[in-house]
């Protein structure tokens, strides 16, 4: 083993991808855009979204309710409605999103109301939109209100106390810390994009020093020289793994500092699950925890990408097998994120999802040292054995000059 | 110094099956010759020039280049052999002297050594002035300059040139004629393939007409006019193709 053949073909691979312009934007400019783009972008706009959706004073339709003036006068008192006239295809409007909801009053509301009986008033809305949501919240929230009113007065009238309806209260208390709760909310979404920006970051330069060396025709250039075929792959596959990290490691630091800068902007300004999510603190600790974990991945994506791009002809045909591969890697990446999908020893086996798995634990603060280690063995395992092969393939003329 | 002994290098094909692309190729070619491969596309000569450059590995048979064996010592060979072929590519993003720079540093040789050749070979070459300029953005007779460079940056003994010619200008053809000249001149072994009949003639000592990857004639032009009883090569090389 010569680690100065190694070396000289490492740099050459070096100097030759960052006058690429392709391999600069994949390995650079993307992990630097990207990042922030999703984290600060996509969090101004949901907010903003949120925002203009609570502003809207959202149209609503009162069906019925002709013989109970008292409360038809009460809805329409409301100001953060706007009522407008009914009509018999109102669940059409809603689905059109010409109105955001409609409450239909039972016949007879007022003298039940007053008589004591029992009732139900039906909101319809559209399940799933925001506005609609809103709007159908609005009106839900005028009924409860009603009835609460309506029992205090009743029991009032008859000299009871309102615990009597209410002996006690419940109350969901959060005892975990915020970044865990954050690392819960969002977590799932920084090992995704670590692993696919590391899969992209390492996708061009695998093609280009391989296939699309094919099609320049340098590969016979290169086989003319005294060093070994080992060599000549081992220099390339570190130059495909440098992309790889280099992408990997700016998308980590990418988006550390957007969840800083985004947590800074939005907090306060947001609520609910989006502040909840803004409380995530990517600690030191866990970016290394992270960067280390993601090392034998790379190593599997580099060597795996360079061995397939490798029995390619060309450039497009290299792209025709690696477009696939992407899906293979994204949905194990996408599965960590799906509520219930826990680390345990069986998926501590699968690669990509367990990267994914662990990096979410340990980005809420949480770390399984018996699982990392087994998640840390298994990739090294599978990204020997992925190397071995694109070494293989490397010394395969039928390979190497497939025609 | 090349000697093939009974080269043979067979490929799997899906429709075919197994294809002789060489049938027990044996030639030899000494210091300060050329000896010229003549064959139609197909012929085998790149094949079995890609095995005396060990970019090929042989089925059977071997052959001695430089005095090393190309199965026994492949990196040995590469390190005397220069190869030079329309097939061989420069690497468009580097420039001129780090294209020659990265080959040098490949065959081991020190950053005196190997800036003093660069400066020789530039000088001859007259490359001075595209050193520095990527290969992408050279003409087709400064790329050819450079490709010879690159072959000669380890001063090889051998030199083994395939279809060197094929796709260039009259220009440029010239410079790499004159450059196989010079190489035999300078001692050194040289194995040329082309299927062009008036560079045979004017460039190579011994002559081997390769067909259907097998050896079928071999001699000086001379030899061969005398033994088929024809003047004209190209009447020579039907007669010995489509006897």
């Amino acid at each position: 083993m010569s680690l100065r053949n190694i070396g000289i073909v490492y740099r050459k691979e070096l100097t030759d991808s960052l006058r690429d312009r392709r391999t600069v934007i994949s390995m650079v400019a993307v992990p630097l855009l990207l990042m922030p783009l999703i984290t600060i972008g996509g969090g101004v706009l949901l907010i903003r979204q949120v925002g203009q959706a609570e502003q809207e004073v959202p149209k609503v339709m009162v069906l019925g309710g002709e013989d109970s003036p008292n409360v038809r006068a009460e809805i329409e008192k409301l100001t953060d409605v706007q009522i407008v006239p009914s009509k018999p295809d109102y669940s059409e409007e809603i689905s059109n999103k010409e109105i955001r909801a409609a409450v239909e009053i039972p016949n007879g509301f007022d003298t039940a109301l007053a008589g004591g009986e029992s009732m139900t008033v039906k909101i319809y809305m559209y399940e799933g939109d925001l506005k609609s949501g809103f709007g159908a919240d609005r009106l839900q929230k005028f009924f409860r209100d009603l009835r609460d009113r309506t029992i205090r007065e009743e029991l009032k009238a008859r000299q009871l106390p309102e615990t009597l309806v209410r002996p006690f209260d419940i109350e969901q208390q959060n005892v975990a810390p915020p970044e865990k709760v954050g690392g819960a909310v969002l977590g799932g979404l920084v090992p995704y994009f670590v692993i696919l920006l590391c899969l992209t970051g390492a996708m061009y330069p695998a093609m280009d020093l391989t296939a699309g060396e094919k099609e320049r025709g340098t590969i016979e250039t290169i086989l003319c020289s005294p060093v070994s075929r080992t060599h000549l792959v081992l220099g390339k596959f570190l130059m495909v793994l440098t992309a790889s990290l280099a992408t990997g490691a700016l998308s980590i630091f990418s988006m550390a500092v957007s969840f800083g800068v985004g947590k800074h902007l939005l907090l306060g300004v947001a609520d609910g699950a989006v502040d909840a999510a803004l409380q995530i603190t990517i600690s030191g600790k866990a970016i290394v925890s992270i960067f280390l974990l993601v090392v034998p991945l790379a190593v599997f994506f580099s060597a795996a990408l360079l061995a397939i791009s490798l029995f390619a002809k060309s450039f497009k045909e290299a792209q025709s097998y690696l477009s696939p591969l992407m899906i293979v890697i994204v949905l194990p990446a996408v599965a960590a994120m799906l509520p219930g999908v826990e680390l345990s020893t069986p998926l501590s086996l699968v690669p990509v999802l367990n990267t994914s798995l662990v990096s979410k634990e340990i980005i809420a603060g949480t770390y399984h040292w018996n699982y990392i280690a087994l998640i840390f063995v298994s990739s090294c395992v599978y990204a020997t054995a992925a190397l071995w092969i694109a070494v293989k393939m490397f010394q395969r003329e039928d390979v190497l000059f497939r025609s | 110094m090349i000697e093939a002994k009974q080269l043979v290098k067979r490929f799997r094909d899906k429709k075919r099956g197994e294809v002789r692309a060489v049938d027990h190729v044996s030639f030899s070619c000494r210091p300060g010759e050329i000896y010229g491969l003549l064959g139609a596309n197909g012929a085998g000569k790149t094949t079995t020039l890609r095995m005396l450059a060990t970019i090929l590995e042989p089925s059977e048979g071997t052959a001695i280049v430089a005095g090393f064996d190309v199965r026994k010592d492949p990196q040995k060979v590469r390190s005397c052999v220069g190869f030079l072929s329309t097939a061989t590519a420069l690497y468009g993003r580097l420039t001129a002297i780090e294209m020659v720079q990265y080959f040098g540093r490949l065959h081991g040789l020190d950053e005196p050594t190997l800036a003093r050749r660069i400066d020789a070979i530039f000088e001859r070459l007259e490359m001075n002035e595209f050193r520095d300029r990527r290969c992408d953005n050279l003409s087709t007779g400064m790329k050819q300059k450079v490709s010879i460079a690159r072959t000669l940056v380890h001063d090889p003994s051998v030199m083994v040139f395939d279809e060197p010619t094929v796709g260039l200008d009259v220009m440029a053809a010239r410079t790499i004629a004159g450059f196989i000249r010079e190489c035999r001149d300078q001692g050194k072994t040289v194995v040329f393939s082309t299927h062009v009949m008036s560079e045979v003639e004017k460039l190579c000592d011994h002559i081997g007409i390769i067909h259907g990857g097998k050896l079928l004639a071999e001699g000086t032009l001379a030899d061969l006019r005398r033994t088929f009883g024809m003047q004209d090569l190209e009447d020579i090389f039907v007669k010995v193709v489509e006897p």
